[in-house]
């Protein structure tokens, strides 16, 4: 018995032995110079998050202002934006608002031809204002703005914690639900534009540095500053600043992308609490039967 | 053992009138209802019908969001959104449908360790292991048609990555690889006609899953389940009937992981796929880090380990064909780790050489990244051709117990043991 013990003792220092060298040069190796993306309070995170309508009104309040400007928001229709777990407005303030619309749909021809013109309703997408790709690249400076619909969907923070912290990592996020890597990088982005860019950095021409961006070159111009932010009404729920702003817009665009959080979340606490009972009485029966097995060793045999 | 006596009695005059002409409640009967199960089953037995269950979930899921999907490269992404934000429902059974294949691998994975760790594999159960291998292959197959319907940046870009895996075969015939890229392709690059022929294939694909399955339950049922002694059931005292003991187990099981899969459905329904996927497809623009599901990981570092792609795609092959082989390339006549001393250790070993490469193969292929997946491909392959074969000539297995009955009685009364012990 003695030379297995000796040879399973061996395998077991040479896990170890393994697990310790690769720690010191996977680290070595590291991700590079991965910025530290803060992990924001969203009302939306965790087991009971939701969105917070007024939150979210504001939020389409500077998308509005400033980000509609060059970016269309094509997945969402006008009238998502009354629909219970979205913004809530008013049904007849949106009406008024896609009739206002400062850009129209031409996708019609008319007889002669001539593509038609006309202002959104109620069931057309949030339009921006480039009717085709050729269109923003002649405009944008051979750039297309990024239809915003999915776009904390579509960004994230990666995992770069070193390889011995990537699996207790990974476990917390799983068990306290974090799935709001989006919109903490969106919020980052928005407020790392740096005017100066660190010392030894060339920034090319028509670019703007950004600390969080990768390669830190963004052809997008900073869109909100502590100088230039929009202010809200009174009764709006909070101040308008900067960083509020770049707070508000991103838990709008996150509702763009993830309309139905508040129904999956109330659903899924119902479905949570449905299965756990459920299994606690699964357990109790299971314990029964083969409890009977205890009682009566033999039962099986005579059966 | 499957040859027991049926104690079938059809109660009704329609069930006597059946009996006679096609015997369904029979065979349900002796096969899942007085079917003998060995006593000592623990939770780890439990994932054949957790796997049963998804595949039912997958097929059923699957064919409602057929209902209002495009396999169309214009329209797939446009049509997934729509059933994201229009579908009644549709986006629980997206989220069913997407989590659900990640579910399907986990329990999938810990099925095939569990046959590893205990044996499952030996004789007579090699046909049941193959029959298990291929289902895993079918699998592995449909999952990656489905990743790429949605038709995001990262389903685009993994379709083109895999398929040109094939041009390596250039390297052995001029043009041949590149004859079978441009046949899987169907044109000259990954196009929506490549989209369509993969909706068409991931859509039959499961059904051959579902009859691989009925004859991984038909191979089970001849040889009957192993256990973890690794001793088959001799008398009736080491089993009990299928029902209620074995299904009511099965059942509680399943809910506890249903309450994991719930968890991600509702609370991550994207944290186990890729922020790019959200992406419409752009042939023009390659993502920074192409990385397949995690389920595919493994082999992702295995593939991107060897300098050499023909080679990377063979060894990427034969990690998985390397399993067919496995009744035969383990020597040893004991089944269980639990009476392997050394193989216990080299088990654990080989776990953490799989999940140290599902690491690695998410990680840039750089550096000390691609250093350490070369030293885990090496022992990937050293566990089943040098450690396997090895270890059954050299370990002393420890003494097995006569039967099951004996090891679980012995386990339940202490006390007796002990006296017989003081006796001898």
């Amino acid at each position: 018995m003695k030379r297995p013990a000796a040879i399973s003792h061996t395998a077991m220092a040479l896990v170890i032995l393994l697990a310790f060298a690769a720690a010191g040069t996977a680290q070595a190796a590291g991700d590079g110079e991965a910025p530290h993306i803060k992990r924001y309070d969203w009302p939306f995170a965790g087991l009971a998050g939701q969105y917070n309508t007024q939150q979210l009104q504001r939020g389409f309040q500077v998308y509005q202002q400033v980000c509609a400007a060059c970016h269309s928001l094509n997945r969402v229709r006008f009238r998502n934006l009354t629909e219970p777990g979205g913004p809530q407005f008013p049904v007849e303030a949106v009406k008024a608002l896609a009739a206002s619309w400062p850009y129209t749909i031409a996708k019609k021809f008319d007889t002669e031809g001539k593509l038609i013109e006309r202002l959104p309703t109620m069931a057309d997408p949030v339009i921006g204002p480039y009717k085709s790709e050729e269109e923003a690249r002649e405009a944008q400076n051979d750039r297309v703005p990024p239809d915003l619909s999915l776009i904390t969907s579509a960004r994230s923070v990666e995992n770069h914690a070193p390889w011995y912290l990537h699996v207790p990592q990974m476990a917390w996020d799983i068990v306290t639900g974090y799935q709001e890597g989006g919109a903490d990088y969106l919020t980052a982005l928005l407020t790392s534009f740096k005017d100066e860019p660190p010392a030894g950095f060339e920034v090319s021409e028509g670019l703007y540095y950004n600390a969080v961006f990768p390669g830190h070159q963004l052809g997008m111009p900073p869109p909100l500053s502590k100088d230039n932010f929009i202010e809200y009404q009174e009764d709006a729920g909070a101040k308008g600043s900067f960083e509020q702003n770049a707070r508000d817009v991103t838990a709008f665009l996150y509702w763009s992308a993830d309309p139905n959080l508040d129904a999956r979340k109330r659903l899924g606490w119902q479905v949570l609490v449905y299965l756990l009972i459920t299994t606690v009485l699964l357990y109790a029966v299971k314990k029964h039967i083969w409890g009977r097995l205890k009682a009566k060793p033999s039962e099986t045999e005579s059966a | 053992m499957a040859a027991h006596a049926s104690t079938y009695e059809p109660k009704t005059r329609f069930g006597k009138w059946m009996d006679d002409r096609l015997p369904v409640g029979r065979v349900m009967h002796s096969q899942f209802v007085d079917f003998p199960t060995p006593r000592n089953l623990n939770y780890l037995w439990t994932f054949g019908g957790i796997l049963t269950f998804f595949l039912m979930a997958q097929i059923v899921t699957g064919i409602v969001l057929a209902m209002h999907y495009q396999p169309n490269a214009e329209m797939a992404f446009d049509s997934v959104e729509r059933i994201r934000r229009d579908v009644n429902y549709g986006w629980l059974m997206r989220s069913l449908h997407a989590v659900g294949a990640s579910m399907f691998f986990l329990a999938a994975y810990i099925h095939i360790f569990r046959g590893l760790y205990y044996g499952s594999y030996k004789a007579p159960r090699e046909i049941l292991w193959i029959i298990g291998v291929l289902i895993f292959v079918v699998m592995m197959a449909t999952a990656f048609m489905g990743y790429s319907l949605p038709w995001g940046q990262m389903s685009f870009w993994a379709v083109t990555v895999i398929t040109n895996l094939f041009s390596s075969l250039n390297s052995i015939v001029e043009g041949l690889g590149t004859g079978i890229v441009e046949w899987l392709w169907g044109g000259y690059s990954v196009t929506g006609v490549t989209l369509n022929r993969f909706y068409s294939l991931h859509y039959l694909l499961p059904f051959v899953i579902a009859a691989l399955v009925g004859l991984h339950i038909w191979a089970l049922h001849v040889v009957g389940q192993n256990s973890p002694t690794g001793l088959d059931v001799k008398t009736r005292a080491d089993s009990v009937p299928m029902h209620p003991y074995a299904t009511s187990k099965d059942a509680f099981a399943m809910f506890v992981f249903l309450i994991l899969f719930a968890w991600f459905v509702f609370y991550l329904p994207d944290y186990l796929g890729h922020a790019d996927n959200y992406t419409p497809a752009d042939p023009l623009v390659t993502p920074p880090h192409i990385v397949p599901e995690w389920y595919f990981l493994p082999y992702y570092a295995i593939l991107r380990a060897i300098p050499s792609k023909l080679f990377g795609v063979i060894a990427m092959f034969a990690s998985i064909g390397v399993l067919l082989f496995v009744p035969w390339l383990d020597t040893s006549s004991v089944r269980s780790a639990k009476y392997r001393p050394l193989y216990k250790w080299f088990f654990w070993l080989f776990v953490f050489t799989c999940l140290a490469l599902g690491y690695l193969g998410s990680k840039p292929a750089e550096g000390t990244y691609v250093m350490w997946a070369r030293v885990f491909t090496v022992y990937y392959f050293a566990h089943f051709l040098i450690v396997l074969p090895l270890l059954g000539l050299i370990e002393t297995p420890k003494k097995l117990p006569a039967s099951i009955s004996e090891a679980v009685l012995t386990k339940d009364k202490p006390a007796v043991h002990a006296a017989a012990a003081k006796k001898a």
